[in-house]
């Protein structure tokens, strides 16, 4: 039990080392996020939206100011740790107040909150914004799964746990959403386009957004929402603006119509049925 | 400053041993605070040990994307159980039940809290909503499973039917009645109970946040009491207050649970900065750096914690992003302060590494690393892509793992003036490596998978390797922080009635320490004067007060 600090020894002189030593370990750093060549990812996703880009450029710039901000404090504290343990049972001056120094980490943090707060304002802005488009889809989230619908066609695509249901979207045209909920609160979340928003009862989410690139994404729900939660996914499907009206011509068809009026049918059914009467409890499915 | 005279507090009739019930009985009708605070501490850990052992299964049906030691149903139980025990019955009573309970009346030179009945009524409430929770296991449908947050309409009579969703409304009643009661008493202690010279610019950090903490307890709790009496109504008297079908709105909860769950975040958080600003210093040999400044980013933390809890609610689309953008940004920069301040007094200091003041720098590095993380939700369209994934998970581990080091490193220190004996310093450094880098292995991970795109409170994820490794990971991380859990169970007993303490072991600055260890029934014989923070330090070390800008507080340059 070393419950006693070691025996005394004088405190060596203190030198300007250290502060040479932040300004050698800054400067490069600096210069190389100055360069802007190449910003690290630093682990999320370039996405495949328009807004969801400038969320990503907005995530490159809070991860540089975090890396900065967090370096800076992690190399503060062990500069600390090693340069002042304790060399003795002396008692160190005991000053206790830097005026000058705290009202600088006041003010300093305070200046980069609202740089880091109007980045955020610029990008919310684009994120939410709702340009005018005749490409729109509803969604509805239910327990547990997906409708997707597009409003003045017949085009209709149902899907559960059992059977992942694909959103088709044109790219490069804005396409508006509207999200609904019948049951549980639910989130609507693609991975790749850096969104999410939930669907909640008696609540009508509005939000726009462009596809850059064709190609399939994976989507889920994120806000849970019972016993299968786990299990509600569905796949976005980008496709060319010919293609996206040609298939939703194909629901034009009374054929076609009457396919899409079926599955939701069958859909429906099955939902209500896989609905165990009493959620809770030891009732639930083995995974 | 060099004139020590010591009050007398009592008389010597007063100054004998405390007669009354001895053991249990004692136990049982107790109004001390010193043995009310102990049970707190031991509930709150023993708390602390089933929300891990919980933790401990989700870690291990993680393991596998299609892991099938649980049902889907037993796995919602499980997180909803991890998430409510750990902050309902541990971080909370812990923070201003079990330490504030013991040392707060200590530090201020109070012989108990202003009103020691109210004050076993709140341990009792708090044991009973404790029992009351976790007796959910035991119904049949099961315990609550809609996670800690009961979101509406997952808490209504269709979604949860079970007994086990009434029984965790009850419980946090309960814990939610005695968590006010503490607040009403801590006041009272706080604002009434001084010893003469302790002005409120005199009090130790801990006592000036478990103030702060109180007065925010009497804000928001009764918030969450009220959203919870309505709950229960909509389950059994058919009120429509969160359900669309009779006109209510399923967000009213969202806004109401969370209108006591952010200012709740720094009821958690407020003790424990209070401990590490009291660990930290005393283990500098140095006086807190800023002292005023501390409080005042206490007091504005607490100000801003009123005005951003629909932070939480980002995607839900119904609430106004920049405001509550703004204010949860301006947040960090009173964190901010403090993390600096901290670093401020080991500045110069002559740093002793005990297990105390270990847990304590783990806690500023762990809490940077969750604070700077939760800079990125305070932006919305960040939030947008990140809201309920594992990096939301993630960050907050951050933020309660720090909380759970400072615990620690308030257990560490405390200890000795709790029960007259010290922990076994060896054993303490094995669990603070274990715990800190456990807590590290532990969340990394979680912060990429969760950037991967995983969502949280998910039984099974998608097959990929690469998020399976990383779930393997953060099982290893959790299992490193169970196993420093248990050398601290082992700790506590080979540290039994080991090695005597006395009563200053650490050359503490703060009135506690110079009373005996433990203290007796009524605290103080007698009392140094109080002439500034650091009563024991000033009464020990005449010759070293606290300079400001170069001088003592009496002007002298020095």
């Amino acid at each position: 039990m070393d419950s006693t600090p070691q025996p005394p020894q004088g405190s060596p002189s203190r030198s300007r080392r250290p502060r040479r030593l932040a300004a050698l370990i800054a400067l490069p750093l600096t210069a190389l996020l100055l360069s802007g060549c190449t910003v690290p990812s630093f682990g999320a996703k370039k996405s495949d939206t328009v807004t969801g880009r400038s969320t990503y450029q907005l995530w490159q710039g809070f991860s540089i100011a975090a890396a900065v901000i967090g370096g800076f404090v992690i190399l503060l504290i062990v500069i600390a740790v090693i340069r002042f343990r304790a060399k003795g049972a002396t008692i160190p001056r005991q000053s206790q107040y830097h005026l000058p120094l705290e009202i600088a980490y006041t003010i300093i943090p305070i200046v980069m909150v609202f740089v880091l707060f109007g980045y955020t304002v610029v990008v919310e802005n684009k994120v939410v914004a709702e340009p005018a488009t005749p490409y729109q889809v509803s969604i509805n989230a239910f327990q547990w799964g997906w409708k997707f619908s597009y409003p003045g066609t017949n085009a209709l695509i149902v899907g559960h746990t059992n059977q992942n249901p694909m959103m088709l979207i044109p790219v490069g045209v804005p396409v508006h959403y509207t999200l609904t909920s019948t049951d549980a609160n639910h989130g609507f979340y693609v991975r790749d386009f850096n969104f999410s928003r939930l669907a909640i009862p008696g609540i009508k989410n509005e939000f726009s957004f462009q596809a850059i690139d064709t190609g399939t994404f994976n989507g889920q729900c994120t806000e849970l929402c019972g016993l299968y939660h786990s299990l509600m996914y569905f796949r976005v499907k980008v496709v060319t603006l010919p293609e996206f009206l040609a298939w939703e011509k194909k629901f034009d068809t009374p054929a076609g119509a009457a396919a899409a009026q079926a599955a939701n049918l069958v859909v429906e059914q099955e939902t209500s049925s896989i609905i165990p009467t009493k959620p809770t409890g030891t009732t639930g499915t083995k995974i | 400053m060099s004139e020590h005279v010591d009050t007398l507090t009592h008389d010597d009739h007063a100054s004998h041993e405390h007669h009354g019930a001895t053991g249990i009985l004692n136990w049982l009708t107790t109004t001390d605070h010193k043995i009310i605070g102990m049970s707190y501490t031991i509930t709150s850990v023993v708390m602390m040990l089933i929300g891990g052992a919980l933790a401990e299964v989700i870690r291990i049906q993680l393991t596998t994307p299609t892991g099938s030691l649980v049902t889907f149903s037993q796995y919602n139980q499980l997180f909803t159980m991890h998430g409510s025990v750990m902050i309902y019955l541990f971080a909370g009573p812990f923070a201003f039940g079990a330490l504030a309970n013991i040392i707060v009346p200590l530090q201020i030179g109070a012989p108990d809290m202003a009103f020691p009945r109210l004050n076993a009524l709140s341990y009792w409430l708090y044991l009973t909503g404790s029992l009351t929770m976790l007796a959910g296991f035991f119904t049949t449908g099961g315990a609550a499973n809609f996670g800690w947050v009961g979101y509406a309409p997952m808490t209504d009579s269709v979604n949860a039917p079970g007994v086990g969703t009434d029984l965790w409304i009850g419980a946090l009643l309960l814990t939610g009645f005695s968590a006010i009661f503490t607040g009403v008493n801590l006041v009272a202690t706080i604002y009434y109970l001084r010893a003469p010279g302790m002005t409120l610019f005199r009090m130790p950090i801990f006592t000036w946040n478990l103030l702060v903490t109180a007065i925010l307890i009497l804000l928001a709790f009764p918030v969450l009491t009220a959203g919870l009496i309505m709950l229960f109504c909509d389950r059994h008297f058919s009120t429509h207050i969160y359900t669309v079908v009779g006109g209510g709105s399923p967000v009213l909860w969202q806004n109401i649970f969370w209108f006591w769950g952010h200012p709740e975040v720094y009821i958690l958080a407020l003790p424990f900065f209070g401990m590490v600003t009291e660990i930290i210093p005393v283990f500098s040999r140095k006086p807190v750096f800023g002292y005023k400044g501390m409080i005042f980013a206490t007091l504005s933390i607490a100000a801003l914690s009123l005005g951003v809890w629909a932070h939480h609610m980002f995607t839900t689309g119904v609430v106004l992003l920049p405001f509550f953008s703004i204010m949860s940004l301006l947040i960090a920069v009173p964190t901010g302060i403090k993390i600096f301040n901290w670093i401020g007094t080991m500045w110069g200091g002559q740093i002793w590494f005990s297990t105390a003041m270990l847990m304590s720098i783990g806690f500023v590095i762990t809490f940077l690393i969750g604070g700077l993380t939760g800079i990125y939700l305070a932006s919305p369209p960040l939030d947008f892509f990140t809201h309920d994934t594992y990096f939301v998970v993630a960050h907050f581990h951050s933020v309660v793992m720090a909380l759970v080091l400072g615990a620690m490193a308030g257990l560490y220190y405390w200890a000795p003036k709790m029960t007259g004996y010290l922990l076994d310093e060896r054993l303490g450094k094995i669990q603070f490596w274990l715990l800190f880098i456990g807590t590290q292995v532990f969340t990394f991970p979680q912060y990429i998978v969760g950037l991967n795109g995983m969502p949280r409170r998910m039984a099974l994820y998608p097959n990929s390797p690469e998020w399976q490794t990383l779930n393997v990971w953060s099982s290893i991380g959790a299992l490193m922080i169970g196993i420093s859990t248990l050398v601290f169970a082992i700790n506590c007993f080979y540290s039994w009635k080991r090695t005597p303490a006395g009563d200053n072991p650490w050359d503490a600055h703060t009135l506690e320490w110079f009373t005996t260890s433990p203290p007796p029934h009524h605290n103080y014989y007698r009392l140094p004067k109080i002439r500034s923070e650091r009563p024991t330090w000033d009464y020990n070390h005449p010759d070293k007060p606290a300079l400001v800008h170069g001088h003592n507080h009496d002007g002298e340059s020095s």
